[in-house]
């Protein structure tokens, strides 16, 4: 294997006093698919935000591109995707003001250039919203608002997209759009690691699945394909390596 | 125009001008950033910096920049360590700064409340040559900053967390933010006064807010409002013979007033033409059922 993209070791991280990640291994390889997985307060969300340097990590490595987080410069060719609710200013912005704040690592000194406008026309169109480009984006729907945020981490056109559960309170024609969008990049040789409450429509994309619970990795491996009852909403996915009379693993839609 | 022949009331003009520009300049940051109420802290940390200028017999305007923008870091250091009880050390700050300033300047040989009341609430005939050269310095430094570091200080007003995964400076530009605040405070100190400062920092970026969709026209509107008000409050004060500060800050606000009962139509309009453009029967947000019926039950 070449050089993995993200690697984690032994990565411990407290929110508080409260441990959340407790000794996480995790490595991400060159134009791998992986979806991290688990229940509320496993460790998901941490675990993508001590990558990013958001969370100060207590113990462990963390390196992006083979190189130790802290040192980390080049982050254009990182791009990230967080819940959407981080993202609300109180000064109304256009969806090409914001995406156009994601093209900042690719410029000198935040000046623009013809490239820049263009790549965030190419972008915004990605995601199938150039019409909406001067629109306020307080006058978006979630869904819509949410192809904003991947368009801004596409602009800067990364090698490693670091996705928060993409497809919260996303509508289904959204869902659609982002599946298409994220197809179409990983087939350009693009790393994506995702934090997913879900399989949903991204199932085909992804090569592997790692679960979260309690701050541990519990399975790492091929995505739990969903067949027969598994493939209806609400399921409880029982993984067969757990000790018997563990709480099941819910992944399932409305868990 | 007889004003105009006046000297003092060119320094007011030209000051009034300078404010009109930086303050929601800076402004407008502070509001994105849902910090609207930072500049009333700074002016009131400034009050210390006022009252030490009295005390040493130096200018005032020098001292209290030096105060306030050491407040602003302070301010911004307690928002990055001090997570759990913030606003309490905010305070504490705020009426320490105001506190100090009365003190200071009772302290100050000669100097008593007085003083201190054409620096709470502005004062044209007090603005002199060295404050209006000390003013000028102070604005350029602020447009420079506001207007040369503009993505940035979007990028991280909006989204800290994303602007961070951009490689921005977030820690720098937060500090930068808070010590331009903290200039533009001063700045406007001898026109609008230390209490009334925030006003001017907010309330036209409200009033701009009203008629426009993106983050640039939001900026001019509140420039060309700020400038607007800032000069025909100064000469409204030197008609009428009111203190400038509350003219301003009366306006400012009138012209939110005015702006809002504008834009109510405006608005109606924009989401009729909206309502238009979309086809009929579009699919409704969130087509999630929110609740797990019996039926999605299944046995293992």
């Amino acid at each position: 294997m070449t050089e993995p993209v993200i690697a984690l070791r032994g990565v411990t991280a407290e929110l508080g006093a409260r441990p959340v990640l407790r000794g996480v291994d995790l490595t991400v390889g060159r134009g791998e698919v992986v979806a991290l997985l688990g229940a509320n307060g496993s460790g998901k969300s941490t675990a993508i935000r001590a990558i990013i340097g958001q969370v100060p990590v207590s113990g462990g490595a963390v390196e992006l591109f083979g190189t130790p987080r802290r040192s980390f410069r080049d982050w254009a060719r990182v791009g990230y995707v967080p819940q959407r609710t981080t993202a609300a200013g109180g000064v109304p912005a256009t969806v090409a003001e914001i995406v156009s704040s994601g093209r900042l690592s690719r410029t000198r000194f935040g000046v623009f250039r013809k490239a820049d406008r263009e790549a965030v026309h190419r972008a915004l169109e990605l995601v199938g919203m150039a019409d909406r480009a001067k629109d306020s984006v307080n006058a978006l729907s979630g869904g819509q608002h949410q192809r904003v945020l991947i368009a801004r981490a596409l602009v800067a056109e990364p090698e490693l997209l670091i996705m928060d559960e993409p497809m919260a309170g996303v509508d289904l024609a959204s869902q659609e759009v982002l599946a298409r969008t994220l197809r179409q990049q990983v087939e350009a040789g693009t790393t994506v690691l995702l934090v997913l409450h879900e399989l949903g429509p991204l199932e085909p994309l992804i090569d592997r699945a790692v679960v979260l619970r309690d701050g541990c990795v519990l399975h790492d491996g091929p995505p739990p394909r969903a067949v027969g009852q598994h493939a209806l909403p609400g399921h409880d996915h029982v993984h067969p390596h757990a000790p018997a009379g563990t709480e099941p693993i819910r992944t399932g839609l409305l868990t | 125009m007889d004003f105009l022949n006046y000297a003092f009331m060119q320094r007011a003009l030209l000051a009034a001008v300078l404010v009109g520009i930086t303050a929601p300049a800076v402004g407008i940051y502070l509001v994105q950033r849902r910090q609207a109420l930072m500049g009333d802290g700074i002016g009131h940390v400034a009050m210390t910096g006022v009252g030490l200028g009295f005390l040493l017999s130096t200018s005032p305007v020098w001292m209290a920049t030096a105060v306030s923008v050491l407040g602003a870091v302070l301010m911004e250091l307690i928002r990055w360590y001090g997570k759990t009880r913030g606003d309490i050390a905010l305070a504490m700050l705020f009426y320490g700064g105001m506190a100090g300033g009365v003190m200071l300047i009772n302290l100050a040989p000669g100097g008593s409340n007085a003083n201190l009341t054409s620096y709470l609430f502005g004062s044209l005939s007090t603005v002199s040559q060295s404050d209006v050269t000390a003013i000028c310095v102070l604005a350029g430094f602020v447009l420079l900053v506001t207007l040369g570091l503009r993505r940035q200080l979007f990028a991280v007003s909006q989204d800290e967390e994303f602007a961070r995964v951009t490689g921005l400076p977030v820690r720098a530009l937060n500090l930068l933010t808070a010590v331009t605040a903290a200039v533009t405070v001063t700045v406007a100190m001898r026109v609008v006064g230390l209490l009334l400062v925030s006003a001017l920092m907010v309330v036209p970026v409200a009033a701009a807010q009203q008629l426009s969709r993106s983050f640039t026209v939001t900026f001019v509107i509140a420039v060309a409002i700020g400038v607007t008000v800032a000069v025909s409050g100064t000469v409204t004060s030197y008609y009428q013979d009111v203190p400038p500060g509350a003219t301003i800050v009366l306006l400012t606000i009138a012209a939110f007033v005015a702006l809002t009962a504008l834009s109510t139509p405006l608005a109606r309009r924009r989401a009729r033409a909206a309502a238009a453009a979309q086809p009929a029967g579009d699919p409704a947000e969130c087509s999630i059922p929110a609740s797990r019926g019996a039926g999605d039950e299944v046995g293992v």
